[in-house]
Parts: C-alpha cells; sequence; structure tokens
C-alpha cells in the first residue's frame, strides 16, 4: 500500500511538473478529452471514478471541467457524447470547450443533457480541485486549496502539500497548509510521531472542524493516539464552551434587534400616543413587500443598482407605510380617540384587510427578496460567527432609534407631538393642529414598521402573514419595556432577546419561549407600568 | 392574547368568503367541493391547490364532464381555522350537496373534518403527505405515507454514509409522529441514542441561530451528519437563510426535508442552498409527457409563466383522476358505490407510471429523492425501483405494527389487529 502510494503520488508530482512547464501535446489532449468525456458515462459511482482519475492526472488543465461540473454547468452533446462547459443565453446555451477554453458556439438545451451530480461527486470534486489548486497563483486559490484538502484529509496530497509548503511565501497560506497537511497526515499511514505532531498542530487551529477531526481520528484509532487526539480534542472543546457563552450574548442581541425594530414604531403609535394597533405587523408586511416591489423593478430595469436596492426601499418603505398609517388615522382611528376597545377592534379588522389585499395582489406565497453581496455570509471572531445580515440590522435597529429619539427630543415637530400627548386642549390653546399632529405621529410610527419590514425582509419570509408573526413580541416589548419610553423599549427588547437565547438550549425553542411569557405576566403584575415607567401627571392623562 | 386573536380570527372567517361557483341548475351538474384555506396562515401552500382543482375541473369539463354531466366547482374558505374547517365540510356536504370534497392540508384540520365525512357518508381527498397511523372509510389519502417519504430518504442518507442524525421538526403532530417512526427506525438500523438529536420549534420560527448552530457543533463529533427537516410552512425560509448565512454546505450536513417543495423555495434564493434535499414522490423537473403537458396546461391556467407544480399538487391530480374513473365505473356518484370502485383503480401519475388505490385506501407511489438546484427545481438523485405502497399503519411504532386496513368486504376495516384477529384498537 505504502509502495503504491509513494509510486503513484511521485507519478503525480511528476506528471504535475511535466505539465507546468511543457506544453501539452496533442495526444495528451485526446487523452484528457477521453477522461473528461467519461464523466458523462453511467451513474453517480462511474462519475466518482472518472474524477478521481481526472484528479491523479494532475493536470490544472481539467480545473475548468471539474469545477463546472461542480457548478452544474457541464452537459454532453446527446450528438457524439462530447462534453461541454455551458453558460446559460435565454433559451440557448453558449457552449465552451472544456479543455482549450475555446467557444463553440450556440446550442438549444434540448441537444444537451446534463451531467448530474450528487453532494457526494460535489465533495469529490471540492477535494480534487483541492489538490489541483496548490499550486495556483493566486493565494485566495491556494487559501481555498488547502481548506479543501483539510476537509478532505487527503493522504495522497501529501507530497503536494510539502511541495507547495517549501514554495510559500504568504503566512496565513502555509499555516492553512500545514494544518491541512496535518489532517491529511492523521488518515494516512505515517507512523506514530507524525501524527502526534499532526494533532498538536490540529490543536492549535481550533474550531469545530478540528475537533470533528481529531473525535473521527480517535475513534478509530487506539493507545497513546487515541488518548492524545481525545485530550486536544477536550481542550478546544473547551475553548469553544467559552466562545459559546459570547456567541449567546451575540445572538441574544441580534434577536433583541429584531424585536426592537418591530417594535419602535409601535413605541410611538401605543407608547406615546396609547392607540392599541393591531394593524403594525401589517405596516411592517408593507415595508418587506415594497422591498420586494423596489427589488422587482431593480431586476428588470436597472440591474446594476442590486447591492444599494435596500438603501433605496427604506426611504420608499417609510412613505408607504407611512401614507397607509396616516390614511388609517384620518379615516378610522381619529373617531375612535379614547375607546381603546373600539381601536382594538377596528385595527385587527384594518390587518386583516391589509393581510387579504395584498394576498390578492401579490399571491399567497412567499416573495423572493434578494440578499446584497455585502449582507451575505459570515465572518469570524476567534470561534464566534457572526452574520453579516445580523450585524446590519443590529446597527440599522440602533440607527433608527437614535434617529427617532432625535426627531421627538430636537425638532419642534418632536416638541409638539409631546406637547399633545401631554395636554391636548392646552397644546391647541397654543396654537398647534393637534389633529394632524395626531395623523403624523401615527404616520411616523408607521413608517418607522415600515422601515423595519424592509430589514426583516432579509431574514424572514416575505408572505401576507409576515406582520403577524411579530405583533404579539412588538407588544410585548413595549409593555415590558414601558409604555412612552424610547429607552424602555430597548432595554426592553435586549432584555428579551438575550433571556429567550440564554433559555433556548436548555429549555428549547417552545419551552423558552413560554417561560419568558410567563416571567412577563409576572412582572406586569409587579410592575404594571414596565419597566422604565413614565412619571408625573402625563401618566394619568 | 394569541388565542383571544384567533378567536377573532375565527369569528370574521365565519362571517366570511363563500365563493361558490354558479348555483343555477343543481340537477343537471357534478358538485366537487374544495376545502383549502384562501386567507390565513395556511393559505401560502392551499391557495393553489384550490387553483389546481379548478383547473382540473375545467378541463375535465371540456372532455364532456362526467357521465355526461359537467362539473360544478363549490369553494369555501377555511380560513386556516381547524373548527371552521369541520363547519365549512358541513356546509359542503349538507347545504350545498356535492359529491366529493377535496381538501385539507394540516393533519389537524384533517382530524377536525373526519368525523363529519363520517358522518354524512362522504368522500374527502387528502393530497398532503401525513403522519400516517389512520385509515377512514371516507377518506383517501393521495399524499405520502410514511414509508412513502421519510423512510426512503433516510435509507438514501445511510447509503451516503451518514452515521449522525438531526431530526428537527415544528412542534405538532405531523414532525411528532413521523419523528418517532424514524427514531425507531434508526435505532433498528443501529444508530445509538447519542447519534440522534431531536429538536422541535414552534410554528413560524424565526430565529435560527442558536439551533443552527447547535446542528454545526453535533455536526462535528468526526461523523457523517445529516439533518431530516419536517419543519413546516414559514418557518421554513429564515431556516435556509440562517443555514446559507453560517455556512453550513450540504456536502457537509445536507438537510433532507419533507415538507419543502418547489413552492416554498420559490420565496428563497436558493445559490447557497445547492444540493440540500427533499423526499417527495414527484418533482416539477421529472421529465415525462404527462408532467410536460400537466405543467403547460397549469402556466396557462393561472396565466403565470413563472408558477411552478409540487407534489400535493400531483396528488390531487391523481386523486381527482381516480374520482372520476371510480365514478364512471360506478355509473353514479352515490358516496358507497364510489368508495367501492375507488379501491384497485388505476390512473397515471405525472412521473410516467401508474398509481393504484389501495385497500387501505392510501395509494402506490414511487418515492423520489432531489437535491435543490441554483434554480429552485430540484434535481432526482434517486428513486425507488418501483412504486411503493402506502402503508397506513407503520411498522416501527409498537402500537401500530400489528394493525392492518383493508375495506373490501369482508373485512371493511381500517385498523384490523392481526393478533387479536379484531378490528378496532387505536384510532379509528
Amino acid at each position: 500500500m505504502m509502495t503504491f502510494l509513494k509510486s503513484r503520488t511521485s507519478l503525480l508530482l511528476f506528471l504535475f511538473s511535466l505539465f507546468m512547464f511543457v506544453p501539452a501535446t496533442t495526444s495528451h489532449a485526446d487523452e484528457l478529452a477521453d477522461k473528461i468525456n467519461k464523466l458523462a458515462e453511467g451513474g453517480f459511482n462511474d462519475r466518482q471514478k472518472a474524477i478521481n482519475e481526472l484528479a491523479a492526472t494532475g493536470d490544472s488543465r481539467v480545473v475548468p471541467a471539474l469545477e463546472a461540473l461542480g457548478d452544474g454547468l457541464l452537459y454532453m452533446q446527446k450528438l457524439g457524447n462530447k462534453v461541454v462547459i455551458v453558460e446559460r443565453a435565454g433559451s440557448n446555451f453558449k457552449l465552451t470547450d472544456p479543455i482549450t477554453l475555446e467557444a463553440l458556439g450556440e446550442m438549444p438545451k434540448g441537444a444537451l443533457e446534463k451531467i448530474k451530480v450528487n453532494n457526494r461527486l460535489r465533495r469529490a470534486v471540492r477535494d480534487a480541485l483541492g489538490g489541483l489548486q496548490l499550486n495556483s497563483k493566486k493565494p485566495a486559490d491556494r487559501m481555498a486549496a488547502a481548506e479543501a484538502v483539510f476537509q478532505s484529509k487527503d493522504p495522497d496530497a501529501i507530497p503536494l502539500l510539502d511541495a507547495a509548503i517549501e514554495k510559500e511565501t504568504k503566512a496565513d497560506v502555509k499555516k492553512a497548509m500545514l494544518e491541512a497537511r496535518a489532517a491529511a497526515v492523521l488518515s494516512s499511514d505515517l507512523d506514530d510521531t507524525a501524527k502526534l505532531d499532526a494533532i498538536k498542530v490540529i490543536e492549535t487551529r481550533s474550531g469545530r472542524d478540528s475537533r470533528s477531526i481529531l473525535l473521527g481520528f480517535a475513534a478509530n484509532a487506539e493507545g497513546k493516539l487515541k488518548s492524545a487526539a481525545e485530550e486536544s480534542a477536550g481542550i478546544i472543546e473547551r475553548s469553544l464552551a467559552a466562545w459559546a457563552a459570547a456567541q449567546n450574548v451575540w445572538y441574544g442581541l441580534s434577536l433583541g434587534s429584531v424585536l426592537l425594530l418591530a417594535a419602535i414604531g409601535l413605541a410611538i403609535t401605543f407608547g406615546v400616543m396609547g392607540v392599541i394597533n393591531m394593524a403594525h405587523g401589517e405596516m411592517v408586511m408593507l415595508g418587506a413587500y415594497t422591498t420586494f416591489v423596489v427589488q422587482d423593478v431593480i431586476r428588470t430595469s436597472y440591474p446594476q443598482l442590486f447591492e444599494v436596492s435596500l438603501l433605496i426601499s427604506i426611504p420608499l418603505a417609510f412613505l408607504v407605510a407611512g401614507a397607509i398609517g396616516v390614511a388609517i388615522e384620518r379615516g378610522i382611528i381619529r373617531w375612535l380617540y379614547g375607546r381603546p376597545l373600539e381601536t382594538l377592534l377596528a385595527t385587527w379588522g384594518i390587518s386583516l384587510a391589509l393581510q387579504q389585499t395584498v394576498r390578492s395582489i401579490f399571491g399567497p406565497t412567499n416573495q423572493e427578496v434578494g440578499t446584497p453581496d455585502f449582507m451575505s455570509g459570515a465572518f469570524e471572531i476567534g470561534q464566534m460567527t457572526i452574520t453579516y445580515n445580523r450585524l446590519y440590522i443590529l446597527v440599522f435597529a440602533l440607527v433608527v432609534l437614535a434617529a427617532l429619539m432625535l426627531v421627538m427630543k430636537r425638532t419642534p415637530y418632536g416638541l409638539q407631538m409631546r406637547a399633545v400627548t401631554q395636554n391636548r386642549a392646552m397644546a391647541g390653546a397654543m396654537g398647534i393642529r393637534t389633529d394632524w399632529v395626531d395623523a403624523l405621529t401615527f404616520g411616523l410610527g408607521s413608517g418607522i414598521a415600515g422601515i423595519a419590514g424592509v430589514a426583516l425582509s432579509q431574514i424572514d419570509n416575505v408572505s401576507p402573514n409576515l406582520g403577524q408573526s411579530y405583533i404579539i413580541d412588538s407588544f410585548m416589548v413595549v409593555v415590558f419595556g414601558g409604555v412612552g419610553n424610547l429607552w424602555g423599549t430597548l432595554v426592553g427588547a435586549m432584555t428579551l432577546g438575550v433571556a429567550n437565547k440564554f433559555l433556548e438550549p436548555y429549555a428549547g425553542a417552545v419551552l423558552g419561549k413560554i417561560v419568558v411569557l410567563v416571567f412577563i405576566i409576572l412582572f406586569i403584575q409587579k410592575k404594571p407600568r414596565g419597566m422604565f415607567a413614565l412619571k408625573g401627571r402625563a401618566v394619568e392623562a | 392574547m394569541r388565542s383571544y386573536l384567533k378567536t377573532l380570527l375565527g369569528a370574521t372567517a365565519i362571517a366570511g368568503v363563500t365563493l361558490a361557483g354558479a348555483t343555477a341548475h343543481a340537477a343537471e351538474t357534478i358538485k366537487v367541493g374544495i376545502l383549502h384555506s384562501l386567507s390565513g396562515t395556511m393559505a401560502i401552500s392551499e391557495t393553489t391547490l384550490k387553483d389546481v382543482m379548478l383547473m382540473l375541473i375545467e378541463e375535465q369539463n371540456k372532455k364532456g364532464g362526467v357521465l355526461g354531466k359537467k362539473l360544478e366547482a363549490v369553494v369555501v374558505d377555511p380560513a386556516s381555522n381547524w373548527p371552521l374547517f369541520a363547519e365549512k365540510a358541513r356546509e359542503l356536504i349538507s347545504v350545498n350537496k356535492v359529491d366529493v370534497v377535496f381538501g385539507c392540508w394540516t393533519s389537524v384540520s384533517r382530524k377536525s373534518v373526519l368525523p363529519v365525512f363520517e358522518e354524512l357518508n362522504s368522500i374527502l381527498f387528502y393530497p398532503v403527505q401525513y403522519e400516517g397511523e389512520e385509515s377512514q372509510k371516507n377518506v383517501f389519502y393521495t399524499g405520502a405515507a410514511p414509508n412513502q417519504q421519510a423512510i426512503p430518504a433516510v435509507d438514501y442518507l445511510m447509503n451516503e454514509g451518514v452515521e449522525r442524525w438531526v431530526l428537527a421538526g415544528t412542534d405538532y403532530v405531523y414532525p411528532r409522529t413521523t419523528n418517532k417512526i424514524l427514531e425507531a427506525y434508526l435505532k433498528g438500523k443501529g444508530v445509538a441514542a447519542d447519534d440522534i438529536m431531536i429538536n422541535y420549534t414552534p410554528f413560524g420560527h424565526s430565529d435560527w441561530q442558536t439551533i443552527v448552530s447547535d446542528i454545526k457543533k453535533f455536526g462535528s463529533a468526526g461523523k457523517k451528519t445529516a439533518v431530516v427537516s419536517t419543519i413546516n410552512g414559514d418557518a421554513n425560509v429564515p431556516f435556509y437563510k440562517e443555514l446559507g448565512n453560517q455556512g453550513i454546505k450540504a456536502e457537509d450536513i445536507p438537510v433532507v426535508a419533507f415538507s419543502v417543495g418547489e413552492e416554498e423555495l420559490a420565496g428563497l434564493d436558493t445559490a447557497p442552498l445547492v444540493g440540500h434535499l427533499a423526499a417527495w414522490n414527484y418533482f416539477q423537473s421529472v421529465d415525462s409527457p404527462e408532467n410536460a403537458e400537466f405543467i403547460k396546461t397549469w402556466k396557462a391556467f393561472t396565466k403565470n409563466p413563472k408558477r411552478v407544480t409540487n407534489d400535493p399538487m400531483e396528488a390531487h391530480y391523481i386523486g381527482f383522476n381516480m374520482w372520476v374513473k371510480a365514478v364512471e365505473i360506478a355509473g353514479t356518484t352515490e358516496s358507497d358505490a364510489v368508495i367501492d370502485s375507488l379501491i384497485g383503480v388505476t390512473v397515471p401519475n405525472l412521473t410516467g407510471g401508474y398509481s393504484a388505490m389501495m385497500p387501505n385506501h392510501h395509494i402506490t407511489k414511487p418515492v423520489l429523492i432531489g437535491e435543490v438546484q441554483a434554480d429552485g427545481q430540484f434535481e432526482t438523485v434517486s428513486s425507488t425501483a418501483g412504486l411503493v405502497p402506502g402503508d397506513a399503519w407503520s411498522d416501527f411504532l409498537p402500537g401500530s405494527k400489528d394493525l392492518i386496513s383493508d375495506w373490501r368486504a369482508p373485512l371493511s376495516c381500517g385498523n384490523f389487529n392481526t393478533k387479536t384477529g379484531k378490528c378496532g384498537g387505536q384510532g379509528s
């Protein structure tokens, strides 16, 4: 086995260097073409063999074909069984030769057959590419290749890695390669000392993958190696546990920021104006649908603007939801001030009507709202994963809150608003048009709910039911934080978020939610006005 | 608060819509009831089924109807409110005098209408995959039983080398029963209890951060891990978004779902989800002449070239054609005669084969495992060699192992216990 491996890998190396420096001859190209054409034959097992054979050539010219295969863009021409890379161009496909990368013209879909891949094959492709790209000119490719070998733990890659490590100049890529080598060593049949060294290297890498590799290795190892691997896995586990607490706080803050966004608008309409607005959730939903419409227009007419589609949506969502808010206030709510039960029923009716209207216009199914690139993915701090969309939502929620506070405290309009809510008659006597201030305040609360919808479209369904899932939580936050107090809303949202996330691992998502609800009920018994109750005469009004 | 809202919703819906078709000349038409939610939380899935029934009825009428009479659709809206399903079912049967009803989605809505169909002796076609453990005289189950969806999916993953399992579901009867069956099945295959993680979440759960990171953690124990998802409805989109964002790739931890079809994927950017799996008995991507025709008719009917088709739609297609055939065999729409002649009826399905109604009121279907593609479609990566007959009573649960169902005379029993030799036991 050993010698076979060695001879195979040295051959690989030899071939590899050959192709690196000597221009390929036609016969080689034909041979390669045959091997690529083999990808189209048989079932998944045959295809896996064909992939391994291609990887074994060590020829970097097979990279485009393998990449295309992994992406599902490798097709076979039904006539002549030639394998080609395709690019979708309307109803036709643009064909490219997989080796020479020459354009081969266009063909209708029907004349081509897709070479199917499943997860196993995608993994095989990833592993094969890992081996092939270790010598790529781009550091990012080399990094990805090292990562791929780390995942595949392919012992055949060790000689390639050794060669690559020697040449590598970038420190971080080199480190990744050394770690990849260590992972490969653990699944090779090298001697125990090499493996013990490898265990140490992986231990310093830390992280879930490393623990996974060590535990997988320990399961099949014996004696000294087993205990060393288990010990290292234990060390990683302890460092992970410490990070897990930090991660939980982050999840809590992130959930809190979502609650905050959903509740800020309500803090105005319910908190400041005292209107029990059951249609608040639907304002959020309208904001989300505005985002959808904006993206739809951008997709069809101005695709280059997609990255800023959310920024465009924010003011539009504010205007749409705000305008509908003003209309609701002028049309219905102003007749119902001082009659909370009727307001509740009327706004609940409005919410149903809005839901069904949206359902009739856009259909009952979810709409796809795309995520711009800058909001996709995640980055890591230590062992903590922070997803960009959640980070932006947290920042956005705080910005919205700050802006709202500024409006309330520092603008004449904010002053009028506070004056009207504190003493309507007196404010009227001072020349404030109280009914218009009411309408604008309700519009402001609704508009902010619309803005929240833009953010929530990034993490939740955009469906007519979107608002319903937030209305309960929003009321909970506002009541818990203290009616009429924006700081209370902030603290309330964050407290509930973090509490929820700390309960979830122990109690499960279902029970965790119940526990939080019971807690709030008890809390309200004790402090009916919430955490930060308003004091003074305003309360009695 | 929530139940208060529900009551409100109910009250509004009772007062609400009855979209009945033309009312003229009851005797000259055969009435077909459609009992799907057109408002409320389930409207997202059920509205499509109402549309597909209208299309099937229209197509049948173009062919001359049934028994020389035109079909007439009677549509009601039970508004995702379970008790209202029973009321609306009663209204369809006793007031509108329909001869057959196609409807329900959730198991709880089906359970709610069962007594009504039994009492008034009508016929219900139920088109959604469900947890099994039921066989009722008046109900025909055209969706998948667990052995037609869950078990083959788990077998496929086992074949791919999966050793550790996360069973994640929404907290209600279908996921709980399915997971119970799967847990017993996996343990029977030698999977240790430590290698199974079971997790339930509420309906509409939208914050998946903790659970996805738990799955990541569970998957880092050095064994190949997969997630079997019975997460239902609205909760799926945030779940898949979180998976994509936290970088869980299908090559590492695949998720196989039983409630995610083409319709659900339509609301998602599927590029980060390529390779995640779903098990169904039908995919829109299946290449057969019947399917091509069906998709064409559907897109023309809805006047929307982007509309997708899915598995429960195929179930209604099969169920409707079975009913038409059974009525023609029986020569009448009278319930008892149609129920008797339905057993054994065979009609083409959309995947290029035939489905037959069995004596236990379930049908035979092929099982397909598909991987999500970047265009929001599934690509079949595995399909059963032949048709799988639906098993009403799971062989993997202690209470139902010995039960069989056979509605043919002389047995005529939905839960015959082969050990005691008696009809009756649990269930109906």
